[in-house]
């Protein structure tokens, strides 16, 4: 099978499966949505502080999110056997686990990033400000989601799994988290933003790169 | 010397307590001169009094939190490459010690900072990073506790062990660039303030000390986690 075949192959799969678990993505959105929304609640209505808090809690809930959908990941494959059966397979498993997780991006953060710019005008920040935001999301949460690769990886069949992945992944997301909020507060500002750009989308490439290898030796280990 | 005969856990375990005597002892002779140098001999600071000899804590431990990281973080790949089990066991080992010194730093960092900057806890660089270290430390222990199997808790803790070595320098200069940024001129610790060489002779000693402790107890508890491991093996009865 050819590379993009099998890539294609395995999205398509992904695709028909987030289908039936529809109700698993809608409450991964809501889930966004509700949290952002509790800060208000928290700061107070002041549009002010809102404006100043905005962009952080907009990206924590991303993250949130993302965390939250993360053991969607392999944990089903995992417990049908399915992950066992692309194993012996003799088709790269990296590749396979690239489409994974891009389906799982697609499917569970990409929604959430197209709401980010209208959570954001609710907190006050620019429009042109919230389309800046809803950019850094589109480059940061795909390192969120191939980073968080590797703890779902690492945590299959294992006791108390879902937290433990948020014990692991957590400390690993703080330098996207650091810069995507960086280029919203320079939007905000009317600073330059091209340099957190560049940064992200330098953690972008360098995740892209790395992960998967780590993931794929972590669901052999897990496979064993 | 067939130097490779000391990779199997039954070879290792008789020598890991002699090493574990010499490193303490080792640890005593640069302890206690380093002690004395630091409270008794190094001159008071002009600027932040007698609160400043924490240091003599607080550095070595900060010191060895970043560098027992990296130890450990080799000697788990060296377990996952080699599929050696004492390599492992060594990182295994050296968690708990490192986890002990990133808290050290903080705690010491802590009480350094309330008579200096007149606050228990800044967002400093330094201080962000080290709590961030201490999350990554207590992350391989979490996971390595949670897996049965113990070749498979090895495994899977030298990958994590892995991806955070890859990532401790970018959260590092993430957190520096995020400081900068946002705290321009509350507090600088970066222009170091020069340093009598009595105080440097005094941090130096305790270092070595600190080194030689975390040798020496690592040595005694990879001697526990043979003698778990290998309890049903036969050979730890004779």
């Amino acid at each position: 099978m050819s590379s993009r075949s099998l890539f294609l192959a395995v999205l398509l799969r992904e695709f028909k499966i987030s289908l039936t678990q529809k109700t698993d993505i809608a409450t991964i959105f809501f889930f966004f949505l509700i949290v952002a929304s509790l800060f208000p609640f928290a700061v107070g209505p002041d549009t002010g502080s809102l404006r100043t808090v905005g962009p952080g809690v907009v990206w924590v809930a991303a993250l949130l999110s993302s965390l939250l959908a993360l053991h969607r990941m392999f944990e089903g494959d995992f417990i049908d056997g399915s992950l066992e059966q692309f194993l012996l397979s003799g088709e790269p498993l990296v590749l396979i686990v690239v489409s994974k997780i891009f389906a799982h991006w697609l499917f569970t953060t990409l929604p959430i990033v197209i709401l980010s710019p209208f959570v954001g005008m609710q907190f006050g920040i620019s429009s042109e400000a919230s389309w800046i935001m809803a950019l850094t999301l589109l480059i940061g949460t795909p390192v969120l989601s191939l980073i968080g690769s590797v703890g779902a990886a690492l945590t299959l069949g294992v006791r108390s799994g879902a937290a433990l992945t948020a014990l692991l992944i957590l400390p690993l997301y703080i330098p996207v988290l650091i810069f995507g909020v960086g280029g919203t507060v320079a939007a905000l500002q009317g600073v330059e933003t091209t340099g957190h750009f560049s940064i992200l989308l330098a953690f972008l490439c360098l995740s892209l790169a790395l992960c998967p290898l780590a993931t794929s030796a972590a669901l052999k280990i897990a496979l064993e | 010397m067939r130097f490779w005969k000391y990779s199997t856990p039954q070879n290792f375990y008789p020598a890991a307590k002699k090493i574990a005597a010499v490193f303490f002892v080792l640890a005593l002779c640069f302890g206690i001169p380093g002690l004395y140098i630091g409270f008794f001999v190094a001159p008071t600071d002009h600027q932040q009094g007698e609160a400043y000899r924490i240091i003599f804590i607080h550095v070595p431990a900060a010191w060895m939190s970043m560098f027992i990281y990296v130890v450990m973080a080799f000697w788990a790949a060296v377990g996952l490459i080699l599929n050696t089990r004492l390599s492992s066991m060594l990182a295994q080992a050296l968690a708990p010690t490192g986890a002990l010194m990133t808290f050290l730093a903080l705690w010491t960092g802590a009480f350094w900072g309330r008579p200096t900057w007149g606050t228990w806890w800044v967002w400093d660089a330094r201080l962000t990073s080290e709590l961030v270290l201490l999350f990554l430390y207590v992350g391989f222990i979490a996971l390595r506790a949670s897996i049965e199997d113990p070749r498979r808790a090895d495994k899977a803790s030298a990958i994590l062990a892995i991806v955070g070595v890859v990532n401790v320098p970018i959260i590092y200069f993430s957190v520096k660039w995020w400081n900068t940024l946002h705290q321009g001129a509350s507090v600088s610790l970066t222009k170091a303030p020069s340093m009598a060489s009595d105080m440097l002779l005094g941090m130096l000693l305790m270092a070595l000390s600190f080194w030689m402790y975390s040798i020496a107890v690592s040595m005694l508890r990879v001697r526990k986690i043979i003698r778990d491991r290998e309890r049903n093996s036969g050979w730890l009865n004779n």
